[in-house]
């Protein structure tokens, strides 16, 4: 059985006191835990920002990737070996913003892995411009007059473009994140969680207050398998953003499609092939 | 004159490109040798379109330019391509196409002519207008006074066992061309024949990106993933038709972007994977280079190359985007870009690129263009075998052994080995940004970490030398001038050579990094370099006259979207004195 500590390295955090990482941070090792997953049966990829320097003191196969890229190294690494728990983590600008395409095409794959996503409505490492998820006139340090873009609805288009797993949590709600967590990982399929936190140094306004204020948990009556509702929810921001569980459904995943759950991963087969069988059709 | 070049021109869609690889099929029927190559539009209907196919009675590794039995479908053909004809040429054109206004430009050049109504020809045999190439062929045959049996065997090859009746309406289509000319024109003749030579009728007809899919899957490729871009699409198309047979995983993502993101999580993950576009398509994937780089990943990228810059000339040929290939990414570090110039050396350099990108850990690249992407090459004995070397790579029992392991270690020979994601002890992070020997980040605080790292990433080189192959020398090796190509221009330069007695050619399979010994020995005593590109600028002279001060006292360049013709390298190489 893996213990809490087996997923810390001997670096420090560098992330400010009090930040959402750390909340998040927390939940996702207690996960591996309660999962029985054990560090090296674990694949983190890491996006570029103050979450992604996080791959410093998290103890598991890490890849710090490219701003924006983590999808697709996530999907090659799944398509080689599928016995290996995938887990793609990315801030709400290399998510929605650089790597907006790859989100909504990834959704599409369904590829059996989690994407964990640090929603704090600002890109806070290059210290504080507005991100896809920043509201409407919100001053950014690269918006002053105000942010001139509505905010991107990303979990509705996820829902729409068929991820099969759509989540929404809130960083420092340690046990429901950690049960929300759990779900997605479990689910066979691509699982999106999209993680509230606040950014207390260069966010101040959606605070910790803030997000109290305005998030409003999905009650035990809400169906997850209701895909109308679950979009037209996922749509819900100013008149309270919804918390829990969107949207669950089961769909063959990519692996499934090229049958990889059923051989020897891709990562066993190198070794050379006789190729004078295919040379006869240019005869 | 011992070499004879046939080309079908008409619409996108008439199938030239069909009869092209069925008249090239019948030659070598008879031991004959032969180069195809297609030009098209960037269409599927509309535009023209040419298929050449040139012939010789030994292995030939270039299309001619001179053309001595030209198929027109429609106008333009005859309008593009009578320059082209060969004296005591001869145009088979389709009347019902085809203005007297046109042939009578044709005929003032002193080229023979034949009328052939094809429409007419399908009504009478009950033939489909599907077919209406073939009965071009047919006739193409029938002027060349070919044994029909032998067109025939070819068709039981091609059709038999697989469609007979597609066999046989074929068959039907090949004798209302060839009966309808023996009838009409009897009296045209080219003045030479194919005749039957002794060498293995068994031969098979290969271009490079076939030679890249087929190294491809004998390497142990299990995942190729690629956004389509011509000239390299049809290395996608042939591994996604052999998939069912040989496992290959084959995707086609988003964009390049994510096709060379994930073809290096598919390495990172410890299986061998692959991606192939244009130059466009490589324009986005460069970061990802520099990815593969740092990270000290394996990568293999084929790039094939038509004229930029931007949408440029898409389906038309250049070796522009050396340059591009050769420097692209941020900041500095090694990799290898080798230059295959036929499907042969095509296929065993793409099973070199497997075993450099996984021994050195670095990004490696396949470099081809348009004309080797659709250069059609007959072969006797095309070879097949490969050898796998993985480099250093801990299995699960060496791990648990070991005290520590460092994924970034530093070594004398600059090569850490791998652990696989899985593995037990084996942990590490895999870091874009700059690290220490576990992957942990290191800042600028650490310069001397930073600094051994680029030393360890750099100190592959002298190694990575060893492994490529040497310059090849043809023709006469004590030759005074000595002209110097990569990559595409070897096969008209092989042809060009043989007119020569007293030139040498030296070829360069790998374009970076420069081996300046190897190529120094090679030029040897030669007192005149010639180099010869398919680019305005000379963009291997740039790069040979900055690593090693060698300075040609010729460029010999094209750039106008065709490759060069064996009879134009002549004429250049004649001039120089």
């Amino acid at each position: 059985m893996p213990k809490l500590t087996d997923f810390i390295t001997t670096k420090k955090s560098t992330w400010c006191a009090g930040c959402g990482n750390f909340g998040i941070w927390a939940a996702i090792k207690q996960t591996f835990v309660e999962l029985n997953i054990e560090p090296h049966q674990a694949v983190n990829i890491f996006d570029i920002g103050c979450n992604g320097n996080g791959c410093n003191w998290f103890r598991c196969y890490g890849f710090h990737s490219l701003h924006g890229r983590v999808l697709p190294v996530a999907v090659g690494i799944k398509l080689a070996n599928p016995k290996l728990k995938v887990m793609a983590i990315s801030g709400d600008g290399g998510a929605l913003g650089e790597g907006g395409n790859h989100f909504m095409h990834t959704c599409r794959t369904n590829v059996d892995m989690t994407y964990i996503i640090h929603n704090n409505q600002l890109y806070s490492l290059t210290t504080g411009q507005m991100s896809p998820e920043s509201a409407q006139g919100m001053k950014t340090k690269s918006t002053p007059q105000g942010n001139p873009l509505v905010q991107l609805n990303h979990l509705q288009i996820a829902i729409s473009a068929g991820a099969t797993f759509v989540a929404r949590a809130y960083a420092f709600d340690m046990q429901e994140l950690t049960r929300i967590l759990k779900a997605a990982i479990e689910h066979k399929g691509f699982s999106i969680v999209d993680i509230l936190q606040p950014c207390v140094t260069l966010n101040l306004i959606n605070t910790s207050s803030w997000y109290t204020d305005h998030m409003k948990k999905l009650d035990d009556t809400w169906d997850p398998a209701n895909k109308e509702k679950a979009i037209q929810i996922s749509g819900s921001w100013d008149k309270g953003i919804p918390v829990g569980i969107i949207y669950k459904e089961e769909r063959p995943t990519l692996e499934d499609s090229y049958s990889l759950n059923t051989k020897e991963p891709l990562t066993q087969q190198v070794h050379a092939y006789d190729v004078r069988e295919l040379l006869k059709e240019f005869a | 004159m011992n070499i004879f070049t046939w080309k079908i021109g008409g619409a996108a869609g008439d199938g030239q490109q069909v009869a092209g690889s069925l008249f090239a099929k019948a030659c070598n029927q008879e031991g004959l040798y032969t180069y195809g190559y297609s030009e098209f539009p960037s269409a599927i209907r509309g535009g023209h379109v040419a298929f050449g196919v040139s012939v010789a009675e030994r292995p030939i590794h270039a299309l001619y330019h001179d053309v001595y039995l030209l198929i027109a479908l429609n106008e333009e053909t005859v309008q593009l391509h009578t320059e082209e004809m060969a004296k005591g040429g001869i145009i088979i054109y389709d009347s019902g196409k085809v203005t007297a206004q046109a042939i009578e430009v044709a005929k003032k050049k002193k080229i023979e002519v034949c009328a052939i109504s094809l429409a007419e020809l399908i009504k009478e045999n009950g033939l489909r207008p599907i077919v209406t190439n073939i009965i071009a062929l047919g006739a193409s045959f029938g002027i060349l006074e070919y044994d029909v049996n032998v067109v025939y065997t070819m068709l039981d090859k091609v059709f038999g066992a697989k469609s007979p009746e597609v066999r046989d309406m074929n068959r039907i289509a090949i004798d209302a061309g060839f009966n309808y000319v023996k009838k009409n024109y009897l009296g045209k003749k080219l003045f030479f024949k194919l005749n039957e030579i002794q060498a293995s009728k068994e031969k098979v007809i290969l271009n490079s990106n076939n030679g890249v899919a087929l190294g491809a899957v004998a390497s142990g490729c299990r995942a190729y993933i690629a956004y389509p871009m011509s000239p390299a699409t049809t290395i996608l198309h042939s591994v996604a038709e052999w998939a069912k047979k040989t496992g290959m995983v084959v995707y086609q993502p988003e964009d390049e972007i994510a096709a060379v993101h994930a073809m290096i999580g598919a390495m990172y993950a410890g299986t061998r994977a692959m991606t192939g576009t244009s130059g466009g398509g490589f324009a986005l994937m460069t970061e990802a280079v520099t990815l593969s780089a740092i990270t000290e990943t394996p990568a293999v990228i084929a790039v094939s190359s038509r004229p930029g810059p931007s949408t440029g000339l898409p389906t038309w040929t250049e070796q522009g985007d050396l340059r591009f290939v050769v420097h692209c990414g941020h900041g500095d570090f090694l990799r290898v870009v080798l230059a295959p110039s036929d499907p042969q050396s095509a296929f065993e350099q793409t099973a070199l690129a497997f075993n450099l990108a996984e021994k050195y850990q670095i990004p490696v690249f396949i470099l081809i263009d348009k004309y080797l992407s659709e250069g059609y090459k007959s072969f006797d004995n095309f070879k097949t075998e490969v050898k796998i070397e993985r480099g250093k790579m801990l299995t699960q029992e060496e791990l648990l052994k070991m005290k520590e392991y460092n994924r970034y270690k530093l070594t004398k020979d600059g090569v850490s080995a791998r652990s696989l994601p899985g593995m037990q002890n084996g942990l590490h992070l895999t870091n874009s940004d700059e690290h220490d020997e576990y992957g942990f980040t290191i800042e600028g605080w650490t310069p001397e970490m930073r600094v051994a790292q680029v030393d360890k990433r750099a100190a592959k080189l002298p190694a990575i030398l060893k492994d490529l192959p040497k310059p090849e020398i043809y023709g006469e090796k004590f030759a005074k001038i000595a002209v110097l190509g990569w990559g595409s221009t070897r096969g008209p330069m092989l042809e060009a050579i043989q007119t020569f007695e007293n030139i040498k050619y030296v070829h360069i399979p790998v374009v970076w990094p420069i081996d300046q010994k190897a190529i120094e020995k090679a030029i040897g005593s030669a007192k005149k370099l010639v180099i010869m590109e398919n680019n305005p600028t000379g963009q291997f002279a740039e790069l040979l006259r900055g690593i090693t001060g060698i300075t040609p006292a010729k460029l010999i360049l094209k750039y106008s979207g065709r490759q060069f013709w064996p009879e134009e390298i002549v004429e250049m190489i004649k001039k120089i004195k």
